[in-house]
């Protein structure tokens, strides 16, 4: 699976209402894998993830993604993204929804019903989305972007306000993606969703603390859980 | 572009819409309402009600698709869906387009309902056809619409977009010819009125309902009509961005 990385950050240097929240940040993510990015909340990971999604105006150097400029016509049929507020139409239907952004991709309609199912939301197809839950409306946000089978998924926070059932569901779900060959990029703010992903880019003021794989980052850092090893990251750069 | 995610968008719009009856049943109700209105004030005023009534029909649409569509882009706008579709493989014209067909067909109902009303049953009097009437009055609500998608672009919120009524639409209502002869406005004002598209999408209707046809200069007033429908949706696209701040 690993031909290489799919995304490429390069200097990346982004300012949001003046203020500079990434300050040229580099990375690469691995294809066909989960990466996760995670940090505490303001800390550039939306700004990050919209930039590779290509919907971020920045000020300098570059985001490639699949070996194109990010944002480029190509990559907007290969490329999902998932908003961290659900970004739905909340007077249609789960279904209407899921109809609408299946024509827009070009897929069957039969393929609706399938992500109906994938994000457990079989018995709700026909409410309105404003009669749904955070996390159900979540769902459907989520459903619109796996419909294309998109080889990067792109998702800012998915398992907010899910229950845990259903949370293990989607990081399976996510898993079976992988397997396949799809790369996707999950940002968290919750350190325990890091065990989920193959990857970990933790995040603090617009720059890498530290990438690596979580066993890694627990052996490096000695410490029993993902929470820890960040904190022990955080006091390892201030000494520095 | 593509027809089928143009079509995907109408069919979208016009399911929301549907699934908002009270906005609907308001869409259909206000004009007749407001002309019935405006009969019995002018009831003592012989002539006006004739000569209002008519040029009424048409340019409700216009001013009520404005209103409908800049907050209806405003929500798109706000509630991150348009972003999503941004990041899509959707062209910006299938987005612009798409509303634009969803709003015509709302407009050409609200069109013959409002005229089947005021001529059939108030008695309001046109020279010409009553069919052009409505055909003017749906190019006009088109001209609303593609107005509304680009005053949307410099709204924030709700708030502030509600006020675009007044600021973009009563300016044009008074200048347009339909309370004075714009020939007998002040010079400067009169000026003014030949840069604002109403003043055409009026003139147009004052011909069919008044004079009985359009005329070649009526055939003017629409092609300036249509040209700034056209305009406003090449701006109103101007404002789609996919990168954002």
């Amino acid at each position: 699976m690993n031909e290489g990385p799919a995304i490429v950050v390069d200097r990346l240097v982004v300012r949001r209402g003046g203020k500079l929240v990434l300050p040229g940040i580099s990375l690469e993510i691995a294809a066909g894998a989960i990466t996760g990015l995670l940090g505490p909340s303001g800390t550039g990971k939306t700004t990050l993830i919209r930039a590779i999604v290509g919907v971020q105006i920045v000020e300098s150097g570059g985001v490639s993604v699949l070996g194109m400029p990010a944002g480029s016509a190509p990559l907007r049929s290969r490329v999902a993204y998932v908003t961290q507020t659900p970004s739905v139409y909340s007077d249609l239907t789960v279904r209407e929804n899921l109809g609408y952004f299946a024509r827009i991709v070009d897929v069957p309609g039969g393929r609706v019903d399938e992500v109906i199912e994938t994000v457990g939301l079989g018995e709700y197809a026909n409410r309105q989305v404003v009669n749904l839950s955070g996390g159900q409306r979540a769902r459907v946000s989520l459903g619109s972007a796996l419909l294309g089978d998109p080889d990067v998924l792109v998702l800012d926070e998915p398992t907010v306000g899910l229950d845990p059932v259903l949370r293990t569901e989607l990081w399976s779900e996510f898993a079976n993606l992988a397997a396949r060959g799809k790369t996707l990029v999950v940002s968290s703010h919750v350190m325990d969703e890091a065990m989920h992903c193959q990857e970990l880019l933790l995040m603090r003021e617009g720059d890498v603390l530290a990438a690596a794989s979580p066993r890694e980052l627990l052996d490096r850092t000695g410490a029993p859980d993902m929470e820890t090893a960040f904190l022990r990251l955080i006091e390892q750069g201030a000494k520095r | 572009m593509s027809p089928r995610i143009t079509l995907a968008t109408t069919r979208r719009v016009l399911s929301q819409l549907r699934r908002d009856p009270r906005t609907v049943a308001l869409i259909i109700a206000v004009p007749v309402v407001l002309i019935a209105l405006l009969k019995g004030v002018l009831e003592g005023s012989p002539g006006s009600f004739e000569s209002l009534g008519g040029p009424m029909v048409g340019l409700f649409p216009l001013i009520i698709m404005f209103l409908i569509t800049s907050i209806t882009m405003l929500r798109e706008r706000t509630t991150g869906t348009l972003e999503r579709l941004m990041t899509l493989p959707l062209a910006k014209l299938d987005l612009l387009l798409g509303y634009g067909i969803a709003f015509a067909l709302v407009a050409a109902v609200q069109a013959v309902v409002t005229a089947i009303v005021a001529f059939a049953i108030l008695g309001v009097d046109a020279a010409g056809s009553t069919v052009a009437v409505v055909a003017l009055a749906v190019a006009n609500a088109v001209l609303g619409m593609a107005m509304g998608l680009l005053a949307s672009a410099f709204a924030r919120t709700e708030f502030q977009v509600v006020q675009f009524m007044p600021a973009f639409i009563f300016p044009q209502l008074l200048l347009c010819g339909l309370f004075a002869p714009r020939d007998s406005m002040a010079p400067v004002l009169e000026a003014v009125s030949y840069a604002l598209p109403m003043s055409y999408a009026f003139d147009a209707l004052h011909r069919v309902t008044v004079d009985g046809s359009l005329g070649t200069a009526g055939v003017v007033d629409v092609c300036v009509t249509l040209g700034a429908t056209a305009l406003a949706l090449v701006l109103a696209a101007g404002t789609l961005r996919r990168r954002t701040a």
